[in-house]
């Protein structure tokens, strides 16, 4: 066993450091400093930033533009990355769709979204939830029907779709058969978002934060040459998601950061004049939460050894999102607890209370969505039940 | 970076798990806690061919050589079927302070016959008063001519009612609390003035209160120099913390699998109980718990080999606090998901709860760790 980072990664890694906070433009690397809200220009701005470095899409394999980086270069790339407060580049083309397409698009497919996805020059957005479907994903109603004419005319709603309002394409899941057991009749569907009959609502997070849209189908025109793998089949595409690269979904390095702001907060804020990091009974609560990040740390690096042999996931792997989710929430938590009275701030009004705090709030609003979006922390566990514990 | 165990750590990991299961499987354990001494000389002179006992030191020091991974790979495999032998005490902790400070003459003496499995030792070193911290220590050794008189009081020497030797640390200087003036002495438990009163402890096994009343020991029975014992004793219960991380590991571990089985067989309302929303997400935690377990232990033993001071007592201490809270998650669930069955001593989940709370409250509990990672260097750095 070893713990130990090899000479080249480490270098690595202080190449990666170095280029991240070279290349952050300024007004990036002050909201950065703050881990205030990237507006989506910025997010692409960023996005643009990495692509032209040919580190935009790390697990990409060359041939499709990715850099050849290995998993444990990955793996340090996204650290660095969390660790400096970047810009989170938008998941669902680079993350989801484009590596859909690679395992089940067609040449043409490839030829004419994997290009665009990797410059930035088409944003996209996933359709997947619905109103009545959201942790029984199968249930859904959005309807896709064969004109007869070599197009799919589809109808229904599809909602909390992140980045909707500002996405050039969805990634649909649609009902194209409704007659047999709910997951069958599922296809996997790309629907450009200029086409007649897309309708976008945007809507705020909690965090004050605008991020998602409820997406309306109305007689939306879409070719077949849009299905990505077999029709009906698009529960197992979508499914193949799952078996993916799994060291980043705890967001440790996110809360590793979160967890030095926790800390930092504690020093900065005073009671009768004495730092609250000198009270021994606030440093325990720090140092509880720490214990628990750095045991998920650990997981993680045991996850990523496993991923650099090129094996398959081990058990430990499945805890991450869990884990990982509640621990991002409990980061901020704590923070909002250290502030006091500075936790009745809003980032609207700037200066009220310090720049370490301003944007908390609204995190700590926001990151209730950890526990929900990727799959709830209730249908994790219901997973994990049956595969590895063997209980239904 | 890599934690795959190497063909010989697999091989090791084989042996002490069939080791465990055919010469010391679960029913053993519950036996032998009626028994006085609570474990057997013929089976800690098994562990001795086996060289695990010496797994550990150092070939100068008369063993093997082994890495602290090694000594938890065995370990782990041991705490899955509660082996009642005092492998810790013994060799860890009081073998570890032996070690470091022991002339030649006196590792050969005392040290090499633990490693061959004929003799036990046990660390004489906690005060009531000084809760965990290791260097609250009142009793005194006095200097007198060729000899030294020792008073004071020890609570809780784990193996300490049976053991050959006594190690016992006392203050020749300074005061409670303090790092220097702290030396270690081995006392065979005949000595007149060493009073050995054994106690049960909770997990079934066996201890020693022991009481010094103007103990005379010579000065050959000195280990080191005077006064200068604290820094191995300190390293000494670091390992021991990270020992019994390790045999938490497979105590989380055993527990996981027999609540598991328990929830896939057991039927109530004519379903088995495993098909519960309510109990499946409890099992998942556990699971979850036991890997979080397992994953700092692995820190906590790497970290010990790598041998850094600072990072290795901050990883122990996030080791250990872990299994204060995860550990003990998995214990209780447990109990609770065997529901009224898991509260009978016939059960052997009881077995499980109790050997996993006497690993949390030795070496330091989970508040004593938490205090020390908020202590450590490595708490602030960089911010």
């Amino acid at each position: 066993m070893d713990m130990s980072f090899s000479p080249e990664d480490a270098a690595f890694r202080r190449d990666a450091r170095e280029f991240i906070a070279r290349a952050m433009p300024p007004h990036l690397a002050s909201k950065a400093a703050v881990d205030g809200h990237f507006e989506m220009s910025e997010i692409m701005e960023w996005h643009r930033v990495l692509f032209t470095k040919g580190w935009v899409a790390p697990a990409w394999p060359v041939e499709h533009g990715g850099p050849g980086l290995t998993a444990t270069q990955r793996f340090i790339l996204g650290e660095e990355l969390a660790l400096a407060g970047a810009p989170g580049l938008s998941p669902f083309g680079l993350s989801m769709v484009g590596p859909l397409l690679m395992q089940f698009g067609t040449e043409a497919q490839k030829r004419r979204f994997l290009p665009r996805i990797l410059s930035g020059d088409e944003v996209w957005c996933q359709g997947y939830s619905e109103p009545n479907a959201g942790s029984d994903l199968a249930s859904l109603r959005t309807r896709a029907e064969d004109d007869g004419r070599g197009n799919f005319v589809v109808n229904g709603q599809k909602t909390w779709t992140t980045y909707g309002q500002y996405a050039d394409w969805i990634f649909c899941l649609v009902r194209t058969d409704a007659s047999g057991k709910k997951q069958q009749g599922i296809s996997f569907l790309l629907v450009d978002m200029k086409t007649p009959g897309v309708v976008v609502k945007p809507m705020l997070t909690i965090g004050g934060t605008p991020a998602f849209a409820e997406t309306f189908f109305e007689n939306v025109v879409v070719p077949k040459e849009n299905l990505v793998g077999p029709l009906h089949g698009g529960w197992t595409v979508a499914k193949a998601l799952l078996g993916h690269e799994r060291t980043m979904i705890g967001g440790v390095g996110a809360s590793l950061r979160a967890l030095a702001r926790v800390k930092r907060i504690a020093r900065a804020t005073t009671r009768g004049g004495a730092p609250l990091l000198d009270d021994p009974e606030i440093a325990a609560k720090i140092a509880r939460l720490e214990v628990r990040l750095r045991s998920l740390e650990m997981a993680n690096y045991r996850t990523l050894a496993t991923a650099a042999l090129g094996h398959a996931p081990g058990p430990e792997s499945s805890i991450l999102k869990i884990r990982g989710s509640e621990i991002q929430q409990d980061c901020f938590e704590l923070a909002m607890e250290l502030m006091g009275h500075d936790a009745l701030s809003w980032h609207e009004t700037e200066g009220a209370v310090p720049p370490l705090e301003a944007w908390v709030p609204s995190t700590y609003c926001y990151n209730r969505a950890t526990t929900i979006y990727g799959g709830s922390n209730e249908i994790q566990k219901n997973i994990i039940a049956k595969l590895i514990l063997g209980l239904s | 970076m890599h934690f795959e165990l190497s063909a010989d750590q697999k091989l090791l990991k084989e042996t002490a798990a069939s080791f465990a299961k055919r010469q010391s499987p679960l029913t053993r354990a519950r036996e032998l806690r009626v028994d006085p001494r609570g474990y057997s000389r013929e089976l800690w002179a098994t562990l001795g061919e086996l060289g695990w006992l010496g797994l550990a030191f150092s070939e100068a020091h008369g063993g093997l050589g082994g890495s602290f991974v090694d000594l938890s790979i065995v370990l782990e495999e041991l705490g899955a079927t509660l082996v009642p032998e005092p492998l810790v005490p013994s060799v860890v902790l009081a073998g570890g302070v032996v070690a470091q400070l022991a002339s030649r003459a006196q590792l050969e003496q005392h040290l090499a016959p633990m490693i061959a499995g004929q003799r036990t030792l046990a660390l004489a070193h906690a005060e009531r008063d000084g809760r965990y911290d290791p260097c609250w220590i009142t009793a005194r050794a006095e200097r007198r001519g060729d000899s030294y008189r020792l008073d004071g009081e020890k609570v809780f020497v784990l193996g300490g009612h049976d053991a050959d030797a006594l190690i016992v640390v006392a203050r020749t200087s300074g005061a409670a609390g303090d790092r220097d003036g702290l030396t270690a002495f081995v006392a065979p438990p005949d000595t007149p003035g060493v009073q050995v009163s054994p106690i049960a402890t909770l997990d079934g096994r066996r201890a020693a209160h022991v009481k010094l009343d103007g103990a005379e020991l010579p000065v050959s029975s000195r280990l080191g120099d005077e006064g200068a014992a604290g820094p191995a004793l300190m390293l000494a219960l670091d390992r021991a913390a990270a020992a019994a991380c390790a045999e938490g590991v497979g105590v989380t571990r055993a527990v996981l699998e027999m609540t598991a089985e328990y929830l896939r067989t057991r039927e109530q309302f004519g379903v088995k109980i495993g098909s519960f929303q309510a109990l499946q997400h409890r099992a998942v935690d556990m699971f979850i718990e036991t890997e979080l377990v397992k994953s700092a232990s692995i820190r906590a033993a790497i970290a010990l080999d790598a041998g850094e001071p600072t990072e290795a007592a901050w990883a122990v201490s996030l080791a250990k606090a872990q299994l204060g809270v995860g550990g003990k998650y998995v214990v209780q669930q447990a109990i609770q998901l065997h529901g009224g069955v898991g509260i009978t001593d016939e059960h052997d989940v009881g077995l499980y709860f109790k050997r996993m709370h006497a690993l949390m409250s030795s070496f330091g509990d989970e508040a004593h760790h938490v205090a020390r990672v908020a202590r450590s260097p490595l708490f602030t750095a960089g911010l």
